[in-house]
């Protein structure tokens, strides 16, 4: 095995946990290669989308309805005559921001409740872990119904600035708000590991308020796996997003996701198949590459594997 | 009067064995400048000790119940969280035991260094960073600027303590407590902490507390040795008197168990038994289970012994059987 020395410049900077595993992460091939297919799909729904020749995914065009894959419409159109490939685009659009944003918003709830929970300890940790005991212990799918009504409500006004994502904001934040459970549950523990250790102490001698002590001293040490987590959560999300829209419950038109394309889809499945296939396609390979990254991302943050 | 007067400190620990009395009633008083000594064997309490003047006890399970600890007109052990931070880090500050792990692995070493300058003196990032080189290189490290930039894993054991040294003097504290801070360290990067913290205690006219249990250490760089025996301290003189008229059966005990003191091809002096139990009251003498030095059968049985001074400022605990 051939082992590099560090060069002069990389010796000046120092070399973090962060960059040590970043460099154990571009040796896994899998993982990389994942990177750069979400990295490509992001450019390719938010980007390409925008460009003049792709066509308006809602525009109808009831002549031209079930066009197989042509040069007009690359992947065909749908029951309505809309070209599919700008559909996939546009729906990609909202089910990458469902996956990130949700993540998101469950990762800020999530590291803050977690984190304060562990320092706190004692009651106030008790009475924070039941209260994620019971959020637990009712069905995810009802919560995310309601909770999406109740922000619907009162927000529609404040949000009419954002045009057609006016409707889908709402969901975001009704799934990330209920997503940050596991994620609470993981910082915990990671917290009440680490304050133990003789850094907090030192910390503590230095005169360190306990706010600056837990988000500067403590949090940065458990992000690891939150982040791993959260990178298979992005996925999860997607998908729940997908089996919402499916039901009816998520996204509305003129809005579409790659849920809504697949649902519609398996409509014609005996007749037309490619408009279930291309959209399943686009779907399921990005949910491979989100959990190939997270467990990339896994094995490079992984502690025990690491140097000293 | 002194910087720091420590009036019968009492710490104990709320355990489910019951209440473990680490810390029963420990006075000392620390004068400006001079290097104290803490000595004794595990669990004695001589971290505890001083954990409990800087608030770093875990309560709970740990408790305060009595005594105080004056600096400066402050009583540090009930004054107000936020009071006491603007002490610590600052006029008190404190180097531990194990620079592996009292060093944040995420964080620049300049970032922890920086820490004390910029939250109790409000200094800038740029300037803070100045100091830090400087703070570096006044410990011995070589390159500080490009060290500086680098993380704790990067740093060997005695280059990290030498940093924590550096963190802990920046703000030039008036007190530094060390607790222990050369056990974790190979036997030659120990003599070169040693002196380190002996010429930055000089150039900057540091009261230390020196925590250990290594009476070498004690004899090359402390005034003044207390010597802790189960919570309390059994003796008291300063570091030239105690070791050569050294009162209590403890200390003489301790003394005599120092491999170097002794032939060779005899066999070493050891203190037999186990320190006692102190989560159970002590009656009478707490050594006299382990006394093989002095008379056993004149320890004290009912009665705590007091703490007396014998001759001028050499303090004792009044045993009988320990002072024979």
């Amino acid at each position: 095995m051939r082992i590099s020395l560090p060069t002069e410049s990389e010796l000046e900077k120092g070399s973090s946990l962060g960059r040590d595993a970043w460099a154990r992460l571009r040796k896994n091939k899998l993982a990389m290669l994942s990177m750069c297919f979400i990295g490509l799909m992001l450019i390719i729904c938010f980007i390409v989308a925008q460009l003049p020749f792709i066509d308006d995914p809602n525009e109808q065009n009831l002549e031209n309805r079930f066009a197989p894959p042509s040069g007009d419409h690359i992947m065909g159109t749908d029951q309505l005559g809309r070209d599919l490939f700008s559909r996939i685009l546009f729906g990609g659009q909202i089910s990458m921001l469902v996956g990130f944003i949700a993540t998101g918003v469950a990762l800020l709830i999530g590291i803050t409740y977690g984190a304060i929970s562990g320092y706190a300890g004692g009651r106030t940790d008790a009475i924070m872990m039941r209260v994620v005991d019971t959020l637990y212990a009712i069905p995810f799918l009802v919560l995310v119904i309601v909770l999406k009504v109740v922000i619907a409500g009162p927000m529609e006004e404040q949000l009419k600035w954002m045009g057609r994502f006016a409707n889908i904001v709402p969901l975001f934040f009704a799934i990330g708000a209920l997503g940050w459970l596991t994620l609470a549950r993981i910082t915990r523990t990671q917290v009440m590991a680490i304050k133990e250790q003789e850094f907090v102490e030192a910390a503590t001698s230095l005169g360190l308020s306990k706010m600056r002590i837990l988000f500067r001293h403590i949090v940065p040490n458990t992000l690891g796996p939150a982040i791993v987590y959260a990178t298979l959560t992005i996925p999860s999300f997607i998908l729940f997003e997908a089996s919402l829209s499916y039901l009816g419950v998520g996204i509305e038109a003129p809005n579409s996701s790659w849920g809504i394309l697949i649902k519609e889809g398996a409509d014609f499945l005996e007749t037309q198949l490619y408009l279930l296939i291309i959209p399943g396609l686009f779907f399921s390979l990005t949910l491979f590459a989100f959990n190939f990254l997270g467990d990339g991302l896994r094995d490079a943050l992984d502690v025990r594997a690491s140097k000293d | 009067m002194p910087l720091l007067e420590v009036k019968n400190l009492k710490t104990h620990f709320h355990t489910r064995d019951g209440i473990v009395r680490a810390v029963d009633g420990v006075s000392f008083p620390v004068e400006k400048g001079k290097t104290i000594g803490i000595v004794g064997e595990s669990g004695s309490g001589k971290s505890v000790t001083c954990y409990s003047l800087l608030g770093l006890v875990p309560m709970p399970p740990g408790k305060i119940e009595g005594g105080s600890a004056i600096f400066d007109d402050t009583d540090l052990l009930k004054c107000h969280e936020n009071d006491l931070c603007k002490i610590r880090g600052k006029r008190i500050s404190m180097i531990f035991q194990d620079p592996m792990t009292s060093l944040n692995p995420y964080l620049r070493i300049s970032t922890q260094i920086t820490e004390p300058l910029r939250i109790h003196m409000g200094m800038d990032k740029k300037r803070a960073k100045k100091e830090a080189i400087e703070a570096l290189r006044e410990v011995g490290i070589p390159e500080p600027e490009k060290r500086v930039n680098m993380y704790p894993h990067e740093f060997s054991g005695g280059m990290r303590q030498r940093a924590m040294i550096a963190m802990a003097l920046i703000t030039k504290p008036e007190i530094l407590i060390a607790d222990e801070p050369t056990t974790a360290l190979d036997v030659t990067v120990q003599k070169q902490i040693l002196e380190l913290i002996k010429s930055r205690q000089k150039e900057l006219g540091t009261a230390v507390i020196f925590i250990t249990h290594d009476l070498a250490v004690i004899s090359e760089i402390c005034d003044e040795v207390n010597v802790m025996y189960a919570g309390k301290i059994v003796e008291r003189a300063n570091s030239r008197e105690l070791f050569s008229n050294p009162l209590h059966a403890y200390t003489r005990s301790l003394l005599q168990s120092i491999p170097a003191t002794q032939l060779k091809g005899e066999k070493l002096f050891t203190i037999s038994g186990l320190p006692p139990n102190l989560a159970k009251p002590i009656q009478g003498c707490a050594f006299r289970p382990r006394n093989q030095i002095g008379n056993s059968d004149e320890c004290l049985t009912q009665s705590t012994p007091e703490f007396k001074e014998l001759d001028s400022n050499h303090w004792v605990q009044n045993c009988p059987g320990c002072l024979t």
